[in-house]
């Protein structure tokens, strides 16, 4: 590995925007760490791929560990791993509750934590964590999965300030709905309604992403921190 | 080398880490009386979350055991283990010892 090649961690990288991402940065350049709970089918240069949970924290932190060991830095966490719950509340289980809330406030949160360890170290960082429209939108039929992801808001703006004067910023990008499994299952009204909500009434896609990722984390972007981006005009 | 002279050397090494990082200021001296956190300490709060940082990764390395040096348990004890070094050192030494168990 060159010196100079940056350190990527991306998580939820078995598929979806995940896997495009990872090979989005690979072809740019860096070193991608990426994990996912079950195996990816796919092989990539300058890329490994780690077997976890996001909120199994000692296999987390093992991970992290083996980061710091290898390569003694980390320059970028892309946080987007994630878990969906379509539902009317009146039909929505605790446990479903559990896992959202545990997969995407507590998940970011763990990697958050474990970065910023490590991004201490060369006074350098950059974190970009996941929300959604349906944050500002108030989407019936998604209270969980958008309170999930409104925590991820706030946490991205407290995290700002407190790891600011480690020369780590913090921030996210807001999709809209985006044609992946993770909406497979949304009848196709609810979908249209959404979209009469963005200024651009299109579905987005991976690169449109990757462009916001690509502007937290360039050089000059080092003023930038506790923002949230939301696509599409909501 | 006994445990608890590593575990003081682990603590030296996070020192000298700290005093890289921040090349301003009065470097702290590596010794086990030195103050780290209080109102004679020379650490302000941010120092000292990351010399725990370092004194936990230290841990890791040497003792290959995770630690959480700063939890609920840390910050109710009587008196704090972050007064010194050699306080941090004893507290560093019951945790391992607790999760040898």
């Amino acid at each position: 590995m060159e010196p100079s090649q940056k350190i990527m961690l991306i998580t939820g990288t078995r598929k979806g925007i995940g896997r495009f991402l990872a090979e989005y940065y690979v072809g740019k350049g860096f070193r991608v760490i990426g994990c996912s709970r079950s195996p990816i089918d796919y092989e990539l240069d300058h890329y490994e791929h780690f077997c976890l949970d996001v909120v199994d924290e000692p296999a987390v932190k093992a991970m992290f560990t083996k980061i710091r060991k290898q390569y003694g830095r980390l320059d970028v966490l892309v946080n987007n791993a994630g878990v969906a719950s379509m539902n009317h509340m009146l039909l929505t289980p605790l446990s479903t509750i559990n896992k959202v809330l545990n997969t995407n406030v507590a998940g970011t949160f763990l990697f958050c934590r474990e970065a910023a360890k490590l991004m201490q170290k060369n006074r350098f960082g950059r974190i970009i964590n996941f929300s959604t429209v349906a944050v500002p939108l108030k989407l019936e039929g998604e209270a969980i999965y958008s309170a999930s992801k409104a925590a991820v808001v706030c946490l991205t703006q407290v995290l700002a300030k407190e790891l600011a004067n480690m020369g780590i910023t913090v921030n996210a990008v807001g999709p809209t709905p985006i044609q992946t499994d993770l909406i497979r299952a949304v009848p196709q009204e609810k979908i249209d309604a959404l979209l009469d909500h963005q200024a651009i009434r299109r579905f987005g896609n991976f690169e449109d992403i990757s462009n916001v990722i690509d502007f937290y984390i360039r050089p000059e972007s080092n003023f930038i921190t506790g923002q949230v981006v939301y696509l599409g005009g909501v | 080398m006994s445990d608890t002279e590593k575990i003081i050397q682990v603590i030296f090494d996070a020192i000298d880490e700290l005093n890289a990082q921040r090349p301003d200021e009065t470097p702290l001296e590596k010794s086990a009386g030195t103050v780290l956190f209080g109102k004679s300490g020379s650490l302000d709060s941010l120092g000292l979350v990351n010399l725990i940082v370092a004194v936990e990764q230290g841990v890791e390395e040497t003792f290959g055991a995770s630690v959480t040096l700063a939890d609920e348990k840390a910050m109710s004890q009587k008196n704090s283990p972050f007064r010194n070094v050699s306080s941090l050192a004893e507290y560093v030494d019951v945790l391992l010892s607790e999760d040898a168990d």
